[in-house]
């Protein structure tokens, strides 16, 4: 049972509001009333009313034009109506252009105002509607932090919450940017180690030797820089869970130490001589094909089998474009409030948009995608237009301006930042594609003091 | 209600205080009580309007009420307003025992037509019953026969029913069984 809609009275003279309020509780409403602009301002501290109906003149304290910017600065929707006796086009405008939803001039005919509320709360209605429509669509279509109301998707859910709280090694495959680590999340906060940590791990964000001690961590003067003890994420993670992205990049060495400690449950610090015994579940993700790896040759087999006990393979977002809307509307909510703009809503045409393209990028690139968009949007609603950037091809620098006085250790730098964001920091993808080798990137990631 | 008293005020048609006498009293199975006509209170009205205020009135209304426990409908063929609004055919104390209705804009006569003595009738019967609704705590209906719609004209009023619609009977069943 909705709670019924209450209407806020401001008005100095006590039989206009009285016999107003009068007037409205016989048409069902609850009203309270205000006879000036502070008391108005008091009742509206905890309490958002429905419709507000502001008097313009009152003589003492704030006037109705004030009362109302006021009110607007809690509640920035608030349908506010301005009541005068003194119509002039001036305060009509003033009125209007501060926020006034209406301006009604009294004496009105009884039918207009029945009209007015009658249309507000119309509106009112809707607005609550919907919001409550999409709660239970996101209730319904949301696991964890994941949404979709695709069957695939579906079905990954229900296999999420049968293996939350088993100890099997879990592999999730998908390509970049479709939500593996979400869905390793998923997998943990599902679980009876939801309370214990979840530590997270980019195999390729790292050289071979950083990683293999970032693992399992190192003995103080193991190697040059390792100033002090320091223990590794396996041992972060003990009682929790590891999550190793990106499993297909990592060197043949560190498979062999990974294997031993999937079989063993135990390792070795870096230097170390203390075997260190470790309660914790992996789970891996690639968007790598590993049984082709594997044929190849660059991924051990027995590894593979290790990993391989839980298949998870999340679709690509092209494959599941009905998540498309739900998924936008879901980053326009959290987008819009965490950059500070009034973005609600998406127009069809811009969702037609949106439906139409590849997501190459998947989830990611939607929501960059979203979150330009909001933050080059005028309006309230995200249209058509503001997608226009997705017409141009997605590797999509068409405009290749060099700025005057752009150094060529500039140009290098900024080649190599942008060719990481490209690549989500995967060096070895990086590497290819500036046509170097990975240590060479390394040593110009160092050298340029890009940060990580 | 307990019982349920009629106060002319000012000048009130005499055919229209003799009907809802007769039909107040079958509807609601009850005596209505005829009191003495009082004048409509002097602060209640605008000269510049030329129309009389209706909370004033439902004041003088109360005030003139016999006993507690007693719903006074006061009738007046005086045009009535509240400040907000341009007119207004009555007003009611939400489950309250005072209401106060108006016969000005029921008569063909305001309108510049014929009179039509039958068709003030008529809608006085469904003003009062709409009016006594109120105090029996009903708002208005969504229900376009039902008397307790709203009706700001006339036509709105010839349109709908002298009758309470079931989901309005229901409530006034209920409010009755708390007041016992």
């Amino acid at each position: 049972m909705n709670t019924p809609w209450e209407i806020l009275v401001v008005d100095d003279e006590e039989i206009t509001r009285e016999s107003m309020a009068a007037w409205l509780r016989e048409d069902g409403y609850a009203v309270m009333t205000a006879a000036s602009g502070r008391e108005a301002l008091e009742k509206t501290q905890n309490r958002e009313f429905a419709i507000y109906f502001v008097d313009l003149k009152m003589p003492k304290g704030l006037d109705g034009i004030e009362t109302m910017m006021e009110i607007k600065k809690s509640y920035q929707n608030a349908s506010i109506v301005i009541i005068t006796a003194y119509a002039t086009v001036d305060t009509a405008i003033t009125a209007m252009k501060e926020g006034a939803l209406e301006y009604i001039v009294k004496p009105c005919n009884p039918q207009e105002i029945s009209l007015l509320v009658g249309r507000i709360i119309k509106v009112k209605n809707l607005e609550r509607e919907n919001v409550l429509l999409r709660q239970q669509l996101s209730g319904r279509y949301r696991f964890q932090d994941i949404i979709s109301k695709n069957p695939r998707m579906q079905e990954i859910f229900t296999l999420i919450r049968d293996v939350s709280s088993l100890r099997s090694t879990v592999l999730i495959q998908g390509a970049s940017g479709t939500g593996k680590e979400l869905v390793a999340r998923a997998v943990h906060f599902s679980g009876d180690r939801a309370d214990k940590p979840f530590v997270a791990v980019s195999c390729a964000a790292l050289a071979e030797t950083l990683l293999e001690s970032e693992l399992f961590g190192h003995e103080k003067g193991s190697f040059t820089g390792a100033v002090s003890q320091k223990q590794g994420k396996f041992e972060l993670a003990d009682g929790g869970t590891i999550f190793l992205d990106e499993i297909g990049d990592i060197s043949p060495k560190l498979q062999l130490d990974l294997l031993r400690v999937l079989q063993e449950r135990s390792f070795y610090r870096v230097g170390g001589s203390e075997e260190i015994r470790v309660d914790v579940r992996v789970i891996a993700a690639t968007h790598v094909d590993l049984g082709e790896a594997v044929r190849q040759g660059s991924f051990r087999e027995d590894l593979y089998y290790r990993l391989n006990v839980i298949n998870i393979r999340i679709p690509a977002l092209r494959e599941r474009l009905e998540d498309v809307p739900l998924l936008a509307r879901g980053f326009i909510e959290r987008l819009s409030h965490e950059l500070g703009k009034d973005v609600r809503e998406i127009s069809e045409g811009a969702l037609k948009r949106l439906m139409e393209y590849p997501w190459p990028g998947n989830v990611r690139e939607l929501e960059n995608a979203v979150e330009r968009a909001i933050v080059t949007c005028k309006e309230h609603v995200l249209t058509e237009s503001d997608f226009r950037f997705l017409d141009t091809p997605a590797s999509g620098q068409n405009e290749w301006f060099i700025p005057p006085g752009l150094t060529l250790e500039e140009l290098e730098r900024r080649t190599i930042i942008a060719t990481l964001d490209r690549t989500n920091g995967n060096i070895k993808e990086a590497a290819a594609q500036l046509g170097i080798d990975r240590s060479t990137l390394y040593d110009r990631i160092k050298r340029h003091g890009i940060p990580r | 209600m307990n019982a349920l008293c009629l106060l002319p005020l000012g000048t009130a048609e005499e055919a229209v205080l003799e009907m809802l006498d007769r039909a107040l009293s079958s509807r609601f199975e009850l005596r209505v009580r005829r009191l003495n006509a009082v004048a409509l209170p002097p602060g209640s009205f605008d000269p510049v309007r030329r129309q009389y205020e209706a909370t004033h009135i439902l004041h003088a209304v109360r005030a003139a009420a016999p006993d507690k426990g007693v719903t006074v409908l006061g009738v007046t063929r005086e045009d009535l307003f509240i400040p907000m609004l341009t007119f207004v055919l009555g007003q009611a104390q939400l489950r309250g025992s005072v209401a106060v209705m108006s016969t000005a804009r029921l008569s063909q006569q305001f309108y510049g037509l014929e009179e039509n003595t039958g068709l003030l009738l008529q809608r006085a019967l469904k003003e009062a019953i709409h009016e006594l609704g109120h105090t029996f705590g009903l708002t208005h209906c969504p229900d376009r026969q039902c008397v307790m719609t709203l009706s700001n004209t006339v036509q709105q009023i010839d349109e709908k029913g002298e009758e309470y619609c079931e989901s309005c009977n229901l409530l006034l069943t209920d409010a009755r069984h708390l007041l016992l």
